[in-house]
């Protein structure tokens, strides 16, 4: 994958997968430590212990159209490579938390991408889920929160084409307030 | 310091779409396009196929048209995959798309009623 928002699109792929009603994606830009760290939690299915330890194998997948289960393990070879590494919280029936953790510096980190891209693909495709995107740089953050937004919108649809263009740009603008931009 | 994207600016889009909101169609009656957003499907690109075509919908206004996405169905290196079903129609299934051939099918296929047979599976 070329941008980490990509490999956080496909990691909410799982959640989604697991029945998920409310996604949280946080991304920590920690400049003092040096450190990036991207948490994806989802209140799904969640998996069994035993689940948990094959979910990294490459060669582990619950599909059924082909033998191999890749977005975890590219996520994870991906913050490895980076001074980095991934973890796995979960329980079943409560749900998931993936934590990847990279060196922010690191020459082999691929950049975050167009994390507007990813979220709007999202809302736009599962207009009954709630996200939550927090990103934060240093100590300036801000957080995206469907929940709210719908609260604002009373019966028009999030997935509405102004609406979408509205998120987009909200999350662009934001996140050029906060890397100290604009 | 400029107010970014106020809730002020959603609560005016929320107005302006409630005066558009069309009579809600049947779902039988709508053309439903599938975007293979699998790790092969997103590494391949699916994101922006996405995009292309839910900006192509929009500007030309099309409405009646439901767009979802689907995991690997096992086809990793035709993606990003489409599929357009049409009600009554068998569905079709384009290959290795890209922003622009996903526009080109919209206006094609969707809006034209016409395959864009170059771009579909391959007999396999």
């Amino acid at each position: 994958m070329k941008e980490l928002s990509l490999h956080i699109l496909d990691i909410v792929q799982n959640s989604l997968g697991a029945k998920a009603s409310l996604i949280e994606i946080d991304i920590e830009e920690d400049i003092k430590n040096d450190l990036l760290i991207i948490k994806i939690r989802d209140n799904g299915s969640g998996m069994d212990p035993d689940t948990i330890k094959k979910v990294m194998d490459p060669f582990f997948t619950t599909r059924t159209t082909r033998k191999v289960g890749l977005g975890i393990p590219l996520f994870a070879q991906a913050a490895q490579s980076c001074g980095g590494g991934l973890k796995i919280y979960s329980k079943k029936g409560k749900g998931t938390e993936i934590v990847a953790s990279f060196t922010l510096s690191h020459i082999d980190r691929a950049p975050i991408g167009s994390m507007a891209d990813t979220m709007v693909s999202l809302i736009a495709v599962w207009p009954n889920v709630d996200f939550v995107y927090k990103h934060s740089v240093g100590d300036r953050g801000f957080t995206l929160d469907t929940r709210e937004i719908k609260k604002t919108l009373e019966d028009v649809p999030i997935n509405n084409p102004m609406v979408i263009d509205w998120i987009k740009e909200f999350v662009n603008e934001n996140l050029k307030e906060i890397n100290g931009g604009a | 310091m400029p107010v970014i994207k106020s809730i002020e600016e959603l609560k005016k889009i929320r107005d302006q779409a409630k005066d558009a909101i069309n009579l809600r169609v049947d779902n039988d009656t709508k053309t439903r396009v599938v975007v293979g957003m699998g790790t092969c499907g997103i590494a391949a690109g699916a994101r922006q196929v996405m995009l292309a075509i839910l900006d192509e919908l929009k500007k030309r206004n099309i409405t009646n048209v439901i767009v979802t996405e689907t995991g690997c169905i096992g086809l990793c290196q035709y993606e990003p995959l489409v599929d357009v079903i049409q009600p009554g129609q068998p569905k079709v299934t384009y290959v290795n798309m890209n922003p622009e051939k996903a526009r080109e099918v919209v206006v094609k296929h969707i809006i034209n009623n016409q395959v864009v047979d170059e771009y579909v599976v391959p007999n396999i």
